[in-house]
């Protein structure tokens, strides 16, 4: 075991860094950083262009600009952006910051959602509730999440004219002015919260329900749950401690496996509504090909989820002892 | 091994009344289980023996009540003054584990991966009793020491995948004691286990049976371990029973062609000849049967009436000894080289010759059972 | 001699009495063909499957052969603008003139050519990386793995973006960008099946027998591995397609002159409440599609690998 795990970071080290190269080299190469000078019309003078492409060390040859860029990392560096004012990491971080409380809460709801529905569409396999449990579970598996995102808006939007007030709120992550205590803030960035999290929920939720079902239903169908039943336990009991207990385990990694994508459907979601979080912030420095800023980007939410599936891979440990001790 | 000299009728433990068990599949209803009548008395050791698809663990799970939801039984299983098949679920998860308990067939799945197996044991304790955790957990320590496993105290506190399969078995059956129970049943205990491991499984039975005076119903294949375990004998074949005696009864005076193909399928010692006798075929679909015995088809002696009428259990030599066969009488005496070809059972006659009266059925029988 | 049916016998039941080169051309010549007709009963059998086949090709053949009768063409203005759905324009207009039948069959045609583009060739990429991976374990399977688990460690969505917004808008250059990553799923699926497989004794025998490594991974474990494989390609499509259609919703993905679904979609966003069926119909195109698919593969899954409640005797 140790040998296994002793060569896994062994590799893993030079992956990474070999990584860090690869993608360093695929968005140097995928942008121009100044094309968005270059398009403006009338065009700027010649040494304008010299000095902004010195200040976006494109006179360094590919090599050089990637040493600069990843040791600049290690002191909060994190390069120069095409928004000469902006200060990339402290930036990156905060639109996070934001965009975490929408993944998060959007998670825990579709993990409570996913494993009730799940459990119960096992226990009551082929009853009217299953048949109707795995119809929205596929719809909404085949729904593109922009476009969810989009009807749940109108939807907001017309409610909202229909009670003449605004109960949901539609764009942005919070409003502007806020009179009122800590409370009033809470439910201001509750209500602005709504809609985008019932969007990005709703996908990870038909997908989690569907395993859930599947993984509930072989717990239920093993040997060890019918003999807790033979043992005289109450079917509660049983359920609780036997099968939902043994059923979840598999979950963990599933729920680690989809933070990427979740991270994808936000970036949609927060375009949709409008939020000034991480989505839109990749979205804005793609189109303005702020190379660095790209870069900073993946560098994060890559580290976040290495680290949201190194402690899945914890926790699985701490729940199944199999694991502990193999 | 008690001695027996009167009918376990007389104040049997449990009692089986026309047992009939079905389960609607796609090839039309199963029959599984076709009136089955027999009882146990208390102490006694029933050995229950059969092929896959003969109905003998769809038996015990109807009597546990474990049986998947959409089986339809009938008749009436009486423990304690109680149909069992009447009792609502609530009153059900009281009997079990405690009046009856079961030992199942694979340790390697039986028990819970998360939890350690102490837990394990004292948590049948605490269904029943209302006892503390801790005292439960003492229990369960004792229970592990009756059978057999060493350093019990530290085994108690490791979980499964750190026991072998030998040693998982027996945590179970000491599950199964935990509460007393008046019956057992253990369905094919060591099926799964290595010879040397199996004696000492075996060994745990006995303690534990020794240690509660339960009445066990012992369900195998293997005819070596109802030889050394069993008071008592019932051979299934297709749902129904077809042969029940004491242990001499069957082993010697066996009165029905299929108990005489079993006998003559087992390796002994003390054969007269060096060859075994297989039973040709396999065992028929218990799906839309036909009229007549079901082992006819692979029956030496079969005649027309076979065909056509299903034989009851009746008594052979004596009340005690009964068998389902029309020519019961036929068989004293007889010896299994009378009646089946020392073949080996890869030869192209003997599959053939089989295969065309029980090709279709093979199928969904294995589709069906197991 | 009875004809066996299946796989596990035929390797050592048919090594009895033949001659050495052909007992390694025997090996090899036991067919899975029962295999496949089994599946394709099993398959038949699940309703909802066959009918989202049935779906599914009449959408094929609306959005290719329907397209090609269809009097408008995507890029034909017509005088009605914006009007709702009528005879004329089953699917309406858009603010141009554009006729929104010929746009959505357009945008199904690119969005299903990508789909399936990516699918299969992340489905051969993947495949034989997770079954090379899987096959020599050690530091091979450590070091692809690795690869394979970092390209999934970052938001697919906001990585093709980045390649495809330089990519130009051609779609089948977007189909190479989604491709590109989507192999490391399929790769971690692989290498799961050739891991169960590996160990069970039908390889053992070849091994056995002096099959090199090549051939007993394509030979042995790549067809017993094919049922996985074929389902999660089939999935891998519906996947593929919601990948497009949000990238080019978002204009990274396949844009003017090419049209696509998610762009339509993206047009329509500000007309919802005015003008819906500029929303509406590619939208449900894009759910019929994936949705189609997903029954379809769910029928595959079942077809190759049926669950049976056990019931013992």
């Amino acid at each position: 075991m140790l040998a296994f795990a002793l060569r896994r970071l062994l590799v893993s080290v030079p992956i990474l860094i070999l990584s860090t190269f690869v993608v360093f080299l695929m968005v140097s190469l995928s942008a121009n950083p100044l094309s968005g000078l270059l398009t403006r019309n009338p065009p700027p003078p010649p040494q304008t262009i010299a000095n902004e492409a010195h200040r976006l060390r494109l006179d360094q040859p590919l090599m050089e600009r990637y040493w600069h860029w990843i040791t600049g990392i290690f002191h909060g560096d994190f390069g120069p952006s095409v928004q000469s004012n902006m200060d990339i990491g402290s930036e990156v971080i905060s639109r996070f910051g934001v965009t975490f409380r929408l993944i998060f809460l959007a998670m825990i709801i579709a993990l409570v959602l996913a494993i009730v529905v799940g459990a119960v569409s096992a226990v009551k396999q082929y009853s009217k509730l299953d048949y109707t449990a795995t119809f929205f579970g596929f719809l909404f598996l085949s729904m593109p999440a922009f476009w969810l995102a989009v009807l749940l808006k109108q939807a907001g939007i017309s409610i909202n004219n229909n009670v003449g007030s605004q109960v949901f709120y539609t764009i942005g992550s919070g409003s502007i002015y806020v009179t009122g205590g800590f409370w009033a803030h809470v439910s201001d960035v509750l209500g602005h919260m709504i809609l985008p999290t019932i969007s990005l929920a709703l996908i990870s939720y038909a997908s989690w329900s569907r395993f859930q079902r599947g993984s509930m239903l072989e717990v239920l169908n093993s040997d060890y749950v019918r003999l807790a039943r033979a043992k005289g336990l109450s079917r509660g009991v049983v359920m609780r401690r036997h099968a939902l207990r043994n059923a979840l385990i598999p979950l963990v990694t599933v729920t680690a496996l989809d933070l990427a994508s979740i991270i994808s459907g936000a970036v949609v979601t927060e375009r949709v509504f409008q939020w000034q979080g991480a989505g839109t912030f990749l979205l804005d420095a793609i189109s303005a090909s702020d190379v660095y800023a790209v870069l900073a980007w993946l560098l994060i939410s890559a580290t976040f989820v290495i680290v949201f599936n190194l402690v899945a891979d914890l926790l699985y440990g701490v729940l199944d002892p199999r694991i502990r001790h193999a | 091994m008690t001695s027996f000299d009167s009918q376990a009728s007389a104040d049997p433990v449990l009692s089986v009344q026309d047992l009939t068990v079905q389960f609607p599949s796609d090839d039309g209803l199963v029959q599984a289980v076709r009136g089955v009548t027999y009882q146990l008395g208390r102490g006694e050791v029933l050995g229950v023996v059969g092929e896959s698809g003969s109905g003998k663990s769809v038996t015990s799970l109807a009597i546990m009540g474990l049986l998947p939801r959409t089986a339809r039984v009938e008749g009436a299983i009486t423990f304690k003054g109680q149909d069992l098949l009447k009792l609502s679920e609530k009153e059900l998860t009281r009997v079990r584990g405690s009046g009856i308990a079961m030992v199942f067939q694979d340790p390697m799945t039986s028990l819970n991966p998360v939890y350690p197996v102490g837990d394990q044991i004292a948590e049948a304790i605490t269904a029943h009793h209302d006892v503390r955790r801790d005292v439960a957990r003492k229990q369960a320590v004792e229970l592990l020491d009756l059978v057999r496993i060493p350093n019990p105290q530290q085994r108690a506190t490791e979980y499964p995948h750190q026991l072998s399969g030998g040693m998982r078995q027996r945590v179970v059956i000491a599950i199964a004691i935990a509460n007393r129970p008046e019956v057992i049943i253990a369905d094919e205990p060591t099926t799964a286990l290595d010879v040397t491991v199996q004696a000492q499984v075996l060994d745990a039975l006995q303690a534990a049976k020794r240690e509660t005076g339960a009445a066990m119903m012992l369900i195998t294949h293997d005819l070596g371990v109802i030889a050394g375990q069993a008071d008592r004998v019932q051979v299934m074949y297709a749902g129904k029973v077809v042969e029940a005696g004491t242990v001499d009864d069957i082993f010697y005076t066996p009165r029905m062609p299929y108990t005489l193909g079993l006998l003559g399928s087992l390796p002994r010692l003390d054969m007269k000849t060096d060859r075994l006798t297989p039973i040709a075929g396999s065992p028929p679909s218990v799906v839309n049967m036909p009229p007549g015995c079901p082992f006819s088809p692979r029956c030496p002696m079969s005649q027309d009436v076979c065909d056509q009428e299903e034989p009851a259990l009746e008594p052979t030599t004596d009340g005690l000894h009964t068998a389902a066969c029309h020519f019961s009488d036929q068989l004293a005496g007889r010896e299994p080289t009378d009646l089946f070809n020392p073949t080996s059972i890869d030869s192209v006659d003997a599959v053939a010759g089989a295969a065309g009266a029980a090709a279709p059925s093979a199928v969904t029988r294995g589709e069906n059972s197991e | 001699m009875p004809e066996p049916s299946t796989t596990e016998t035929t390797a050592t039941a048919q090594l009895a009495d033949s001659s050495p080169r052909e007992q390694v051309e025997r090996e090899f010549t036991v067919a899975e063909r029962g295999q496949f007709q089994l599946v394709f009963r099993r398959f038949l059998q699940h309703r909802l499957a066959v009918a989202s086949m049935i779906v599914l090709l009449l959408i094929v053949l609306l959005a290719y052969v329907g397209a090609w009768l269809w009097k408008y063409s995507p890029e034909d203005i017509t005088p009605d603008n914006s009007q709702p759905p009528s005879l004329a324009h089953p699917f309406g207009t858009d603010a141009v003139g554009k006729d929104m039948l010929a746009q959505v069959l357009r945008g199904t045609q690119i969005s299903l050519q990508i789909s399936v583009l990516v699918a299969i060739f992340s489905t051969v990429v993947g495949t034989i990386w997770g079954a090379v991976a899987g096959y020599y374990r050690g530091w091979s399977d450590t070091v692809l793995m690795r690869i394979a688990d970092l390209v999934l460690t970052l938001p697919l969505l906001a990585v093709a973006a980045v390649l495809g917004h330089n990519a130009g808008g051609s779609w089948w250059l977007i189909a190479v960008v989604i491709a590109g990553l989507y192999w490391a799923y399929v790769s971690r699926v692989a290498r799961g099946v050739v891991l169960s497989l590996r160990e069970k004794e039908f390889i053992e025998a070849a091994r056995a027998l002096g099959a090199r490594d090549g051939r007993i991974i394509f030979r042995h474990l790549v067809p017993n591995a094919l049922g996985s494989v074929i389902v999660n390609a089939t999935i891998l499509v519906s996947i593929a397609i919601l990948l497009e259609t949000a990238l080019s919703f978002l204009g990274f993905g396949v844009r003017p002159p090419d049209t696509s679904l998610g762009l339509l979609v993206s047009s329509a966003q500000t007309a919802l409440d005015t003008r819906p069926w500029l929303f509406y119909f590619p939208g449900l195109f894009i759910i019929l599609i994936a949705l189609t698919i997903n029954f379809i593969g769910d029928g595959l899954r079942d077809a190759f690998d049926p669950q049976q409640t056990k019931v013992r005797a």
